[in-house]
């Protein structure tokens, strides 16, 4: 469907590096002209914006992110605030200080995310690598999640509730159900799954049904959510684990784990694997599948799509039941692979939000999602080894994202940043 | 609406969440409601009798005119309030058959009544601090009362204002540093409407300016400003907390003749002065929205920028100016966490508020006096729940938090009145 002969011959200098960058929604969407109209909608807007910026402000954007975390980093350096006190008077203390401070934030954010060269052997100096894929599982399969979504021109920020409702379903399935290894595995998972798309298709029902926004709506389920899992873990009955007071449930059976993929020295677990079989089956159904080109019909315009008689409602439905079931995946990737240890109300460890900038870095196309996953779950697994060896806050984790996902969302802002030309006319 | 609410006519264009509807005063709904909500209190009265007496404690042991304490029999009273609530019911129904309007003091009214059984039925063998509940309640809910003008403002000029919980932390983070710098909790009060409008700002340019969608940069906005406060606490607040991160509290002031009076007084007016701003934003927020030329420009920009372009007022402008109120004014409510509930600034304090503010504004229609109302409710379950763990209740506490999420899902659903934004709310202004 993604048929780059389409576009007029003029197109060239667009600058979209291939035409996988291209995803087939637009080109469905406008035909093939390269100017689409004005819209007054604005989901079809938010769609494009993620669908036709190019490679070199993706690249920017991720430049200049990085560089007003420097930034950050070095105004609350004590070092450098110190050596600025005199920098006219000493200015290579001052610029040795900057440079300590840069060069040890973003050398212990490599070691502890890609290759930690002062690792005693192979194994301990390739394991960052393993942890960056670790965290970047649960980031691919909810950022599918939220993606999907996207192109159905919907918005699910319900990841967090539909995270914890799913962990909690999985945990249960993990904890209290005697089945034998693959078995056990596969129904924790499936019913991790169920209970996110349970969550999530409330909206989508409600969106169908009434008409209400399923922003709002997943907002406040995810507090919903919470509380009912709150709930459940404080109940001896429920969740809980006999004789605890805490709100904790006890840890999953050894048959309901994913089991390591690398031997017990590394942490890294099936759930990335079923992250890349997560890709594939939502790149299909996007891209190959009658139900994929609904969702982008109805993501392009719903009113064109219901004169060419797809239900709308029904693709509404069908796009959060698929999206909660991808987040539920997350979730019970959470509590049977990363924190087998029990069912928290922190398992989904911020990765419900951390997924929809995943889904908007990723342009919501699968493989975009795969690489946005992969860059994010090294920024977590650096982050935590950079609090723990320089001292600086994970926290400008987060400050770096938004900052990428903000600039990429507003390609106009960049361009003007670095004066490069506009790409062209709308 | 005069459709029944399963043949309503499904939302096909993505991104407004309502349609036109038509609308008509008879609805079924109202006394659907109140008839479940009586038949919901009866079941668990029913099953769950209680023995003994509540007493209601009615004034504080600073008031002049102490009032006697009221002490009712638990079960008997929650009869009693059931039986009024199902007369309510009866006349609800009346009207609807009569095709008249139901009255707000009706639901109003039954609101009390059962609040006054359920607590009678749930506090049985314990004494209730009256005041100290309603008052808690007020003093949980300002920062979201704060918010939710902040957001009644962004929509109603047509920008979708989800980073109030950014401008809330942003406020409470500034109020704390200002404060703590200067010395002065007003200076910390102006640094709070400061970095509330600075988020405002940001949010203007990205949405305004640059036409990205606006849920979209309300969410990421959000993260960066977690991000930003959590790593600034951290880095400096933290370890320097007895110069950066002590700011002096906004102390409780009593109004003269106004906080003498029985039972109103200690809990509208022996609050902060942070609250009193919270009553003048409230009126002049309402009143200027309504009887201002600049209010009719801000309504006319949300609801046809095309329209109100083409009569010379100028969209940009107004949408730019209304967010910066409105981020100022949700910043002030960041500021009562760290200058009134506690006098240190803390990482993700203000925990969600702002998507509460964002219910509160969306249950009250877009009208700042209803959102009000929807925050005080928010923050009144929010304390309820507080008051009933103490004294020990049967409701479990996480059903108590649950409700006001609950109920908003429902409110965006319909169910409890169909809600209509701001036409224009989300769609950037493009000219010509």
């Amino acid at each position: 469907m993604s048929r780059p002969e389409d576009q007029p011959t003029g197109a060239g200098s667009q600058g979209i590096p291939g035409p996988t960058d291209r995803t087939a929604g637009t080109s469905t969407a406008t035909g093939q002209a390269a100017t689409p109209p004005p819209s007054e909608d604005r989901w079809r807007e938010a769609v494009r914006a993620i669908t036709t910026g190019n490679g070199l402000v993706a690249l920017l954007s991720v430049l200049l992110a990085v560089a007003i975390g420097s930034l950050l980093i070095l105004v609350t350096d004590d070092a450098v605030r110190e050596t600025s006190g005199y920098v006219f008077s000493r200015p290579g203390d001052f610029f040795s200080a900057a440079g300590q401070a840069i060069s040890g934030a973003y050398g212990s954010l490599f070691r502890g995310s890609i290759y930690n060269s002062r690792g005693a052997d192979f194994a301990s100096q390739i394991r960052p690598l393993t942890e960056t894929l670790k965290f970047a599982g649960p980031l691919i399969m909810a950022g599918l999640g939220v993606g999907l979504t996207f192109r159905a021109g919907m918005f699910n920020i319900g990841g967090r509730g539909q995270m914890l409702l799913a962990g909690a379903a999985a945990g249960w399935v993990g904890i209290n159900v005697d089945l034998p290894f693959p078995l056990h595995l596969a129904a924790a998972v499936l019913a991790g799954m169920v209970a996110g798309a349970f969550w999530a298709g409330i909206a989508g029902v409600l969106k169908a049904r009434t008409g209400a926004h399923e922003v709002i709506v997943t907002i406040m389920l995810n507090y919903v959510g919470f509380y009912l899992v709150f709930y459940a873990l404080s109940r001896q009955s429920l969740l809980q684990a006999p004789g605890s007071i805490n709100p904790k449930s006890l840890p999953m059976q050894d048959s309901a784990i994913l089991p390591d993929l690398l031997g017990d020295r590394f942490n890294l677990h099936l759930g990335f694997v079923l992250a890349l079989v997560a890709v594939a089956v939502v790149w299909w159904v996007l891209n190959r599948s009658a139900l994929g080109f609904r969702f982008r019909a109805v993501g392009a315009n719903p009113h064109a799509a219901r004169t060419a008689g797809i239900d709308v409602g029904r693709t509404y439905v069908l796009a959060m039941l698929i999206s909660g079931a991808l987040v539920g995946l997350a979730g019970a990737n959470q509590i049977l692979g990363t924190a087998t240890s029990g069912v928290t109300v922190d398992l989904d460890a911020g990765i419900g939000f951390d997924a929809i900038t995943v889904a908007l870095l990723g342009r919501s196309h699968p493989l975009g999602i795969l690489g946005a996953g992969l860059l994010f779950g090294a920024f977590k697994a650096g982050g935590f080894s950079m609090q723990a060896s320089e001292g600086i806050p994970v926290d400008i984790v987060l400050v770096i994202q938004s900052l990428i996902v903000l600039f990429i969302a507003a390609p106009p802002l960049v361009r003007a940043m670095f004066r490069l030309p506009a790409q062209e006319a709308k | 609406m005069s459709t029944p609410h399963a043949a309503a006519p499904t939302d096909d264009r993505a991104g407004r969440p309502d349609g036109p509807h038509v609308m008509t005063t008879a609805s079924p709904k109202v006394a659907i409601i109140l008839g479940v909500v009586t038949l919901l209190l009866a079941a668990v009265v029913a099953f769950g009798s209680q023995t003994g007496d509540t007493t209601f404690r009615l004034s504080t042991r600073r008031d002049l005119a102490q009032l006697p304490d009221v002490t009712v029999p638990a079960n008997a009273t929650a009869w009693v309030a059931i039986v009024l609530m199902a007369l309510a019911t009866a006349e609800a129904v009346r009207r609807y058959l009569a095709r008249t309007k139901v009255p707000l003091w009706l639901p109003a009214a039954y609101g009390v009544v059962a609040m006054i059984g359920f607590l009678a039925w749930a506090a049985a063998g314990a004494t209730l601090p009256v005041i100290g509940l309603l008052a808690g309640a007020l003093a949980l809910a300002v920062p979201l009362v704060f918010g939710a003008l902040g957001g009644v403002l962004g929509e109603r000029v047509g920008v979708v204002n989800i980073a109030i919980d950014g401008q809330l932390l942003a406020g409470a983070f500034a109020a704390a540093l200002v404060g703590s710098l200067l010395g002065s909790a007003w200076a910390g009060l102006i640094g709070a409407m400061l970095a509330g409008a600075l988020v405002g700002l940001v949010l203007g340019v990205f949405a305004i300016s640059y036409f990205v969608d606006q849920v979209i940069v309300g969410v990421v906005l959000n993260v960066l400003i977690i991000g930003l406060t959590s790593f600034m606490f951290s880095q400096v607040l933290a370890p320097n907390a007895a110069t950066l991160n002590s700011p002096p509290r906004l102390g409780p002031v009593s109004v003269p003749l106004l906080g003498e009076i029985p039972v109103i007084g200690p809990i509208l007016f022996r609050q902060s002065v942070v609250v009193y701003l919270l009553y003048v934003a409230v009126a002049v927020v309402t009143w200027s929205l309504y009887r201002t030329r600049w209010g009719l420009r801000v309504r006319a920009v949300g609801e046809h920028p095309q329209a109100a372009d083409t009569v010379g007022i100028n969209v940009l402008r107004t949408r730019y100016r209304t967010l910066l109120i409105a981020g100022a004014t949700a910043g002030a409510g960041g500021a009562f966490y760290t200058l009134v509930s506690v006098s240190q600034f803390n990482r993700e304090m203000t925990g969600g508020a702002g998507y509460i503010a964002l219910a509160a504004v969306i249950f009250g229609k877009w009208d700042p006096i209803r959102a009000t109302l929807a925050a005080l409710l928010f923050g009144f379950a929010s304390n309820l729940q507080g008051v009933l763990s103490v004294i020990g209740s049967p409701v479990p506490s996480e059903f108590m938090l649950m409700l006001p999420y609950v109920v908003t899902v429902f409110a965006v659903a319909g169910l409890v009145g169909r809600s209509r934004p701001p036409a224009a709310v989300g769609t950037p202004y493009r000219k010509g």
